[in-house]
């Protein structure tokens, strides 16, 4: 081949292809998802996140959560994400239209998280497994975040929100263990993580 | 191999040549190579600390900084971007600076380029170890790094159409299609990819698609075209003899261009993403059988009759690793995007072992055979041990061996067992981590491999040792001489 500008002329187009067919037409055909309101309860769908929550997602992303979680649950002919009951239907483009960075990642190391938020829905056992996951969790490999609680001592009344730890995780007499801000920003963000609201595209039964 | 004939006087004008042409290269390759080698190391610490997190999750757990979802991201990073591109940026330029037959010129905007790269990957990874990741896979970088990688690798596309413009006359040799390719596509795809996804994101999943997007033609756009080149060169060069087909080397360049740049797709099967975007993925995934097919023969049909000489040449030795790897991995690539498949390999092991097969079997063993035969050429030194590379190669090809078999044979388990929804979470995971072990065990023998690399490298600036007549063999040749 001795024609460079035939060459340079390829590699243009090849490329520009290919940009345009994944990457432009998706997004003009699927970019500009809007939310909507149910008809029956009259929420906004998908529910918009709370501030703390939305905190919660940034806290999410610095901890690299996406590297072991999917946020994605696929449908019955494609895996067993709804048999296992990590979610009521398959997550759709609607779901995540909130979402910067997205979170649906590509490893479960761990479990999808699409609906933690209703699967475990008490704060104090998100707590605990942030702080120690094997105390609640026999036999997971995830790390421990101690590095989000601080230890400290009680002054006057204990806090209301200190954890209840046991054994080892015991703090020492007259000592507490609270959750830092970033801590209750991240499981405020788990909490809200539940898409099971039917949406016309994909409904619930 | 051995006997040397006498040089005829063009012979001695074409070497002259070739001499005068690797001096010009000296300083800006060197560069190149030296920090691809100070990242290889902390990149693989990153490493080796990831892996023993996944079995051993209260090992260096109280630090933020190292958290298993920074530390892994420090590890990608700090191989795609601090090996892996300046390693490839390094052969790109020595082979453009040899096919187009002219010294190398304008050094500065290349040695500018290494340093605002190289400062571009430091702040990223401080960055991702600090928590300010955009956890975005593969762009984990924020815009305040990004944008110096983007400038320093716009000075190299820049230096390459310069040194174009003032090679000699003659024939485009199929590398120089590859490098084009690559200088071209990286900066436009990594620019784009910046500013649709960390700068201005667009909406929800249509982010997943681009991010996929890049992070599938960051291979096969950027690291794969360099060490084709790579391969195109050194094989015929090493062998002396010319490549086998040039139409088969057409076919395989042009179809790679077509067919790579559409894969990105598959990384999302089944996922909230519109259906026709992951069929043509599956599609072109599965076309890309025809540029691995016609590489793979064109790259065979010049081995054959000289197989033999796999057992002297460093540098044949692990480019021709490199080589069928790369027939492997994209076999087993386009075999991944089936949905059958797919359904059982997605979110497992299996994946890692496959990127591991592409970027460390394929892609890192053709780079150490390109510096295996550059680097004495830059210096006018030889490699000062032939024991330490057949340490690193033997170290590198089993470890690599080890780490893809252990994932692979774990993922499938680990798929097969998610895919059965009798059987608990937590038992899987238990279940998978003797797998993880072998994983954390095959990275310790990549890593030996390395150090004796590194160690080959040190020793070569040095100039340690006496001064060789000939290239540093391996095998017979190598111990008749010494």
């Amino acid at each position: 081949m001795n024609r460079a500008a035939s060459l340079f002329l390829g590699i243009f187009l090849t490329f520009t292809f290919a940009w345009v067919g994944l990457v432009l037409v998706p997004y003009f055909q699927f970019g500009r998802v809007t939310d909507l309101v149910s008809e029956d309860t009259g929420q906004t769908l998908p529910p918009p996140l709370s501030g703390l929550a939305q905190r919660g997602h940034e806290v999410y992303a610095a901890q690299g959560c996406v590297y072991c979680h999917s946020q994605q649950v696929r449908g019955e002919t494609q895996g067993s994400d709804l048999a296992r009951g990590w979610g009521a239907r398959r997550t759709v483009a609607r779901d995540y239209i909130g979402e910067r960075p997205h979170f649906l990642g590509t490893m479960r190391t761990g479990p999808d998280l699409s609906n933690i938020g209703r699967r475990q829905s008490s704060a104090e056992w998100h707590h605990k497994h942030l702080y120690h996951p094997q105390t609640v969790s026999p036999g997971s490999i995830m790390p421990a975040f101690r590095y989000l609680y601080t230890l400290r001592k009680i002054a006057g009344e204990p806090s209301a929100d200190a954890l209840h730890l046991d054994g080892a995780d015991a703090p020492p007499p007259g000592w507490e263990i609270v959750p830092t801000p970033d801590a209750k920003a991240l499981v405020a963000y788990l909490l809200s993580l539940d898409r099971s609201y039917a949406l016309p595209e994909a409904p619930t039964d | 191999m051995t006997s040397f004939p006498a040089p005829t006087p063009s012979a001695q004008a074409d070497a002259l040549d070739r001499a005068a042409i690797d001096a010009s290269c000296r300083v800006p390759v060197l560069l190149f190579f030296a920090s691809a080698n100070f990242w290889l190391f902390f990149g693989s610490i990153f490493a080796l600390l990831a892996s023993i997190k996944l079995t051993n999750p209260e090992f260096l757990t109280d630090s933020a900084w190292l958290t298993f979802g920074r530390v892994r991201p420090a590890h990608l990073n700090a191989v795609a971007y601090g090996w892996a591109s300046p390693a490839a940026i390094g052969v790109a330029i020595w082979l453009m600076a040899r096919l187009c037959r002219a010294p190398l010129r304008h050094a500065r905007i290349l040695i500018a380029a290494a340093l605002l790269w190289n400062l571009g990957v430091a702040v990223g990874i401080g960055a991702i170890l600090a928590g300010q990741s955009t956890s975005v896979e593969w762009l984990e970088f924020p815009s305040y790094a990004a944008i110096l990688l983007f400038i320093g690798y716009a000075f190299v596309t820049v230096w390459a159409l310069l040194m174009f413009r003032e090679r000699r006359p003659g024939h485009v040799y199929v590398s120089q299609w590859y490098i084009f390719g690559a200088l071209f596509w990286f900066p436009w795809l990594y620019g784009v990819t910046n500013l649709m996804l960390i700068v201005w994101p667009v909406q929800g999943s249509v982010q997943a698609i681009i991010n996929w997007w890049y992070g599938h033609n960051v291979l096969g756009l950027w690291f794969t075209p360099i060490a084709i080149a790579s391969a195109y060169y050194m094989i015929p060069k090493i062998l002396g003899k010319p490549i086998h087909s040039y139409y088969l080397s057409i076919l395989g360049f042009w179809a790679l261009a077509l067919f790579y740049s559409w894969n990105g797709g598959h990384h999302l099967i089944g996922g909230p993403i519109p259906s026709w975007v992951q069929s043509a993925s599956i599609i072109a995934s599965v076309m890309m059988l025809i540029p691995v097919i016609a590489t793979a023969i064109n790259f065979h049909m010049t081995m054959v009759g000289s197989f033999s000489a796999l057992r002297t040449s460093p540098a044949l030795r692990f480019t021709v690793f490199g080589a069928m790897s790369y027939t492997i991995v994209s076999v087993q690539g386009s075999s991944m995007a089936l949905r059958s498949l797919n359904k059982i390999t997605h979110f497992t092991h299996y994946t890692i072992g496959h990127s591991h097969l592409g970027m460390y079997a394929f892609f890192t063993m053709t780079m150490f055979g390109a510096m295996y035969y550059i680097i004495p050429r830059l210096v006018r030194w030889e490699w000062p041990s032939a024991f330490l590379i057949k340490a690193h190669f033997w170290l590198a090809a089993s470890g690599i061996a080890i780490m893809v078999v252990s994932l692979t044979v774990g993922g499938v388990l680990q798929g097969l067992e998610l895919a059965d929804p009798k059987i608990p979470f937590l038992d899987i995971v238990v279940r998978t981590r003797p797998w993880l072990h072998a994983r954390s065990g095959s990275g310790a023998f990549l890593f030996m491999g390395q150090l004796a690399f590194l160690l080959s490298f040190i020793l070569i600036l040095l100039r340690a040792g006496r001064r060789r007549e000939g290239p540093t063999l391996l095998g017979d040749a190598a111990s008749r001489r010494s």
